[in-house]
């Protein structure tokens, strides 16, 4: 059952094969056993089975609110919810409880979603690792996958099998090990350079990023507010298109969303008509720092397109070279004013100094917020210096709008969707990430993904093989601004194409009622 | 010019600290003077804390620079990619609010309604240099 659809367990409630109280139970407990993981940094049980009770109610009324009514989903550590402790994994606000949900939050409990809890990113969703937040690193559950530790043994290593564990990728590393773990079946993450889509690839998963303007920030504790995105993490398409359904739509509270009619609820066509469209290869995206693996299958995928009779034509985006850089001065710039609110007055950690107002906001910013985070303040401090603030700042400002063009400019050109990788390589073990800093992996990382939030457009991460060391690799879906439910229908055409294998944790489930998809558990011992 | 400050560990506790040296790093563009650490640590509430960190600014910056290179004549900085459209205004009428109990609850130090700061806003022993 934990290894369904969402539509497939939405109807299984319905049609009473499981009750939201017995499913709620299961996932709390493959939660505990996959508790290494480090993917939840609060497990709101509690409250989900209070959740699970009245959805049970419901159902048994046959008054079920929807697709969602019953189902367990998980919530990045940065969205505010009422009476549930939000820290973005930062002593900054260990033990704040806000005192209202964001709104996206609400619409999922609205629909009657089970939230089974808050998951592990990097402090203030900053990093692409997973791998900087107070509550410790996210591991990757392929590092414990069957396909992964057979390649493993393939190659001889020396060392304990534990050590070599893989990052999840981030920063929503934690919605992404969650949903990949089979302990819930969506999480909501955020995306400002890329944080949904990188742990998306990394983990096997579909990981949305909404247009900008089409979800609300409400309740999302905010990084850069002019790139800032509620993300969705999923197994399939499918369900990324249900969940952004019940999310969609303009929100008083939250003036940067629009106010157009948008056609809800996402009802994708299963059959689009490949030989209409018109897929763009960017020229810049190939980079020499493009792992092989990935190079191939996204050539691979050109020509799967090409041979369904679509139009598949080479784009360029001439300054795709500036963006990351572009992305760093306004995403530090913009970090330097939003951290500014955190000074221990009116909520989160505060220092026991009290000689003067600066002296206590000094010492609580500093015992609050790690390196990563500090090091973004002071820079973007420097590029908003009054020195600074045309030649970085403004600079950086109208490099955007030239990036933003680039993009209209493609799709321009007759171009429907953009189809490009989403991280250089496959998931890397931790031991090698945290070899280069916080800065230079973002730089690296984001590098395929920032330019998206910079224009404000829809993107997807689509799963689509393993590479030769068993470890997932996606690719990327960029769609033109509100035309979210296009680029979800072509991105599930691909999905269905594409087949990409269950992850295989067998030695997680060995209980016999977790049946995964139509396979029967293998009885066979992984031990060594 | 700058006088040379000795940093004694990365880790000192608030009043330990005394500073740190600020050469010119050879991969950085050296524009990091004691002045600018002094000012940015003022103006953002947040210390350096160590060598490295200035170290990191100074490629940080040395990485912004690539900018210089693209020509940005003519060109309209973007504030928001919404910037096409109106911005919806709701009615001004009250809809919410009274909940002063509730915010107030996450505040360390509360006097009634009031949220309690330390006196002051200037002390030249701010850092404890």
């Amino acid at each position: 059952m934990l290894g369904r659809t969402l539509r497939e367990v939405s109807a299984a409630l319905k049609q009473g094969q499981i009750t939201p109280t017995e499913l709620c139970q299961k996932c709390l407990s493959l939660i505990k056993k996959t508790k290494f993981l480090n993917a939840y940094i609060t497990v709101s049980e509690e409250v989900a089975l209070k959740q699970a009770e009245e959805s049970e109610k419901r159902y048994k009324n046959g008054q079920s609110l929807g697709d969602l009514d019953g189902i367990p989903i998980a919530v990045k550590d940065n969205f505010s919810t009422s009476g549930i402790e939000t820290t973005c994994a930062s002593n900054m606000l260990k033990g704040y409880i806000p005192p209202y949900n964001a709104t996206v939050v609400q619409k999922l409990l609205d629909q009657g979603a089970l939230l089974m809890g808050k998951t592990n990113l990097d402090e203030f969703a900053m990093g692409s690792g997973s791998t900087d937040g107070v509550f410790g690193p996210v591991k990757n559950p392929w590092s414990y996958s069957k396909q992964y530790r057979e390649k493993r043994k393939q190659n001889p290593h020396s060392e304990n099998e534990d050590s070599d564990w893989l990052i999840t990728g981030g920063s929503s590393g934690g919605s992404a090990a969650a949903v990949s773990a089979f302990t819930c079946y969506a999480a909501l993450g955020s995306d400002t350079g890329g944080s949904t889509r990188n742990p998306a690839a990394h983990c096997g998963l579909v990981g949305f990023k909404p247009s900008y303007g089409l979800v609300s920030r409400h309740g999302l504790i905010p990084l850069v507010n002019s790139m800032d995105v509620p993300g969705i993490l999923t197994r399939c398409v499918d369900d990324a298109a249900i969940v952004l359904g019940a999310l969609a739509g303009p929100d008083p509270r939250d003036s940067t969303t629009v106010h157009d009619p948008i056609n809800k609820p996402f009802m994708l066509p299963s059959l689009a008509d490949v030989s209409k469209l018109c897929i763009g290869i960017p020229k810049e995206y190939l980079v020499p720092e493009l792992s092989s693996e990935v190079q191939s299958l996204w050539s691979k995928a050109a020509d799967l397109f090409e041979s369904e009779g679509a139009k598949v034509i080479e784009v360029s985006l001439p300054h795709t070279s500036y963006s990351i850089v572009c992305y760093h001065v306004l995403c530090t710039s913009e970090v330097a004013s939003n951290m500014a609110r955190f000074d221990g007055l009116q909520y989160g950690h505060r220092c026991d100094i009290d000689v003067s107002t600066e002296a206590m906001y000094a010492a609580t910013r500093r015992e609050g917020f790690n390196d990563v985070v500090r090091g973004r303040i002071l820079s973007g401090n420097f590029f908003l210096l009054k020195e600074n603030y045309e030649n970085y700042f403004v600079k950086a400002q109208k490099v955007r709008r030239l990036i933003a063009n680039d993009f209209i400019n493609a799709f321009n050109s007759g171009v429907d969707v953009l189809l490009t990788p989403t991280t250089l390589s496959e998931a890397v073990p931790y031991l090698e990430f945290i070899k280069e800093d916080n800065r230079t992996r973002s730089a690296q990382d984001d590098i395929f993904t920032q330019a998206v939030n910079m224009a404000g457009l829809p993107a997807v991460s689509i799963p689509v093989a393993l590479s030769n060391q068993g470890l997932p690799i996606g690719l990327q879906f960029i769609g033109r601004a509100f035309c979210d439910q296009q680029l979800l229908t072509v991105a599930k055409w691909f999905e269905k194409q594409v087949q990409f294998p269950v992850i295989q944790l067998q030695e997680l489930m060995d209980d016999c009622s977790a049946v995964l998809e139509n396979e029967k558990l293998a009885s066979v011992s992984l031990k060594q | 010019m700058w006088s040379r400050l000795v940093w004694l560990g990365l880790r000192a506790p608030l009043g330990g600290r005394q500073g740190f040296t600020s050469k010119a790093d050879p991969q950085g563009s050296g524009r990091i003077t004691a002045e600018v650490i002094e000012h940015l640590e003022r103006l953002a509430l947040v210390d350096f804390g160590s060598r490295e960190a200035v170290a990191r600014l100074e490629k940080a910056i040395a990485f912004a620079d690539r900018l210089r290179a693209v020509d940005t004549d003519g060109v309209e900085p973007m504030e928001s990619v919404l910037e096409d459209r109106c911005l919806y205004l709701r009615s001004d009428n009250v809809v919410e609010g009274n909940c002063a109990d509730e915010l107030l609850q996450n505040s360390h130090r509360v006097v009634e309604e009031y949220f309690v700061a330390p006196p002051g806003t200037c002390c030249p022993e701010w850092f404890n240099r």
